[in-house]
């Protein structure tokens, strides 16, 4: 049994204009202890299918339109409140790319940390602090007793992640969502932080999405990827695949623009064109007005996602003729 | 937070001191005589012009004020030409009374204001929030004195729950003082209610929009974690900063209610020492009703503080 099946997930957004789907038919899954990547251009969807995932879009403006999000067996999507409270935390647990924000600025990280493990479990005052500094020590905050106490105006952007990811991973999730958790970041601290992930995935075993903008980050730590572009799932395949043989143009263009990890340079443009807002997708294929291969026929169907290769689906509808021999 | 609260301490005494030269000034500027007042209409000038020698009021405005300033220096505020007591012990008589009603009404701007305000926050755009909204709208608009009137008309007239009027102090029965109290205390509390609700949702609304209050819901926190604990403790930061303002409200609004509720507070002596140009128990009035002005300023900065470690540790 997959750990996590989102099927046909379309998540919509009332808006001045009329009701938008941010994502559609969103489907993907995840076994336990995999590492699974989504990426995309900024707009593709990515936050919304992760906040979709969590039951934390406000509803309204946001609405589940159709599908559903199966973890560990149970429907999230027609989940009370109440339950889905207790899936946050030792069910699935997520950090944002925001660390300068997504601190409580008035409660002291150990207080912070704390109080999602009693959220959970019935622990001694004693026992939450002792695990709240075993926690700091395993996200590598030095003399995490001493820093228990201190804000988080007292930390630096990189620290406060790893109070993030410490407070996600305190309740020992089975899912862990990292939405572009190192995005904000500089980017000697973006590769620490990535390493400190896949530490902690070998040591507590969770599973974890991981969404970046960033092909680099994929290919330093997913096991298979996922591509969005206008809310839709256009390309997936494990890793090594994609880099191999990508089969969409879009991803071909992603590939073509993957900043280095370790150069804080502006991405290169490799696709002209920018991504359409959600009220104003073209009809049929949403990359078409961007695509150097685009044809009339691509505008008068959406194409579905069609395995083409083991383990390997695509969108697009010339993905076969247009395949790297 | 003890930094705080001295740093705020020592930049009082400029304040008290503008403002005892204000009203030393001010007193000074209102034509009218206090020796014929005093004196009464049928005292003859020589008796007027005894008693002006003997109150010290035909010295020069400076020398005057040199005698002022000394007696502050020495604790002493002098005496009142009306009351024939120290200006201390007539305002110890009457505040009491004010800062009661002021405190008791702040109790009810602030149980009004901050639960109607996170209530309409909470469920922005329902007929809840609409209905809180309107409400104070009416309390901001309705001026407190017609409130009081029909409260009068209704609870005291025609119910017959509470006394329309006199006092009892506190110290001598504490329900007695709640029924004189009561009615006085809403209705001068409406206003800043009103107020304090329309700040309390909009504060609420833009706290509830932070990245940690996602955090806090990402967690699996209970909902109401969320709410009183994450979104209130950033929501009161900006709140506590007004409380300082609506006490100063609420004291000077207190002089009209306790007219109209027959309350022997600060606003019945000090209008009649204004009247009777009774220089030195205004002089020490305003000073003592500043002084405790700036004392509920210098808690609620401190409050600040304790609130928002940003600021304890700057
Ligand atoms: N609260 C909202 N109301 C309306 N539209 C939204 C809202 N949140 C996101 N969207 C839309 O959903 C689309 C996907 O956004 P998002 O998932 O944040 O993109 P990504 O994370 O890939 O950068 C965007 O086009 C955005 O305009
Ligand atoms: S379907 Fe057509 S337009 Fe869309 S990606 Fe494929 S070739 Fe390009
Ligand atoms: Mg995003």
């Amino acid at each position: 049994m997959n750990l996590l099946e989102v099927r046909g997930l379309t998540t919509a957004f009332m808006t001045g204009r009329g009701e938008v789907n941010a994502i559609e038919e969103v489907s993907f899954s995840l076994k336990e202890g995999e590492i699974l990547g989504i990426v995309g251009e900024s707009g593709s969807g990515k936050s919304v299918t992760a906040l979709t995932v969590m039951g934390l879009l406000p509803q309204p403006p946001a609405r589940v339109a159709a599908g559903e999000v199966v973890f560990n067996g149970q429907n999230l999507t027609r989940m009370s409140d109440r339950d889905m409270q207790r899936i946050r935390g030792p069910g699935i647990s997520m950090i944002f790319q925001e660390p300068m924000t997504s601190l409580n600025p008035v409660f002291s990280i150990g207080d912070q940390i704390m109080e999602t493990i009693a959220a959970h479990e019935r622990l001694s005052q004693a026992d939450l602090r002792k695990r709240a500094i075993d926690m700091l020590d395993k996200v590598g905050i030095p003399s995490a007793s001493k820093r228990l106490d201190d804000y988080p105006h007292q930390m630096s952007g990189g620290q406060r992640q790893r109070v993030m990811i410490a407070m996600a991973l305190a309740c020992n999730p089975k899912l862990l969502i990292a939405d572009e958790p190192t995005t904000a970041l500089d980017v000697t601290i973006q590769a620490q932080i990535l390493d400190l992930l896949m530490d902690l995935r070998d040591e507590f075993g969770m599973a974890i999405m991981i969404i970046t903008h960033n092909m680099g980050v994929i290919a330093e730590t997913a096991d298979r990827v996922l591509v969005m572009y206008a809310g839709r799932v256009i390309e997936e395949a494990p890793v090594a695949q994609v880099f191999d043989r990508p089969l969409h143009p879009y991803t071909r263009g992603l590939l073509e623009c993957v900043p280095s990890l370790t150069e804080d340079k502006p991405r290169l443009v490799a696709i002209p064109g920018t991504l359409p807002e959600p009220a104003r997708r073209p009809p049929g294929c949403r990359f078409a007005p961007r695509c150097s291969h685009a044809l009339p026929a691509c505008s008068e169907a959406i194409p579905g996602l069609e395995l083409l290769e083991p383990a390997h689906t695509v969108a697009c509808f010339r993905a076969q003729e247009l395949a790297p021999a | 937070m003890a930094r705080v609260a001295f740093r705020r301490l020592l930049s009082a005494i400029p304040v008290l001191l503008i403002v005892s030269l204000i009203s030393f000034g001010l007193m000074r500027l209102i034509p009218g005589d206090p020796a014929a007042a005093i004196a009464g209409v049928s005292a003859t000038p020589a008796q007027i012009e005894q008693l002006r020698r003997d109150l010290g009021l035909d010295q020069p405005i400076y020398m005057q004020l040199l005698d002022y300033y000394q007696g502050l220096a020495r604790g002493d505020l002098g005496r009142s030409l009306l009351l024939g007591k120290g200006v201390f012990a007539a305002t110890m008589e009457r505040l009491p009374v004010t800062i009661g009603l002021s405190l008791y009404a702040l109790v009810f701007t602030l149980l009004i204001g901050i639960a109607s305000g996170i209530v309409a926050a909470l469920r922005q755009n329902s007929w809840i929030d609409q209905a809180a909204m309107m409400f104070a709208m009416i309390g901001i608009s309705v001026p407190n004195f017609f409130l009081g009137l029909l409260m009068i008309i209704l609870f005291a007239v025609h119910l017959g729950w509470l006394p329309s009027g006199g006092y009892v102090a506190f110290s001598q029965d504490p329900a007695g003082w709640l029924a004189s109290t009561t009615m006085p205390a809403f209705s001068l509390a409406l206003l800043q209610a009103g107020l304090l609700a329309r700040i309390t949702r909009s504060s609420m609304l833009e706290v509830l929009r932070q990245d940690y209050i996602r955090t806090a819901r990402a967690k699996g926190l209970p909902q109401r974690k969320v709410v009183l604990k994450h979104a209130l403790s950033n929501a009161l930061i900006p709140i506590v900063t007004v409380v300082g303002i609506i006490v100063s409200l609420l004291l000077s609004g207190a002089v009209v209610t306790e007219a109209l509720f027959s309350l022997p507070g600060m606003g019945q002596l000090l209008t009649q020492a204004v009247l009777s140009r009774d220089y030195p128990m205004v002089q020490g009035g305003l000073l003592l009703v500043t002084t405790f002005l700036v004392l509920v300023n210098i808690t609620v900065d401190t409050l600040y503080a304790v609130l928002d470690p940003r600021v304890r540790y700057e």
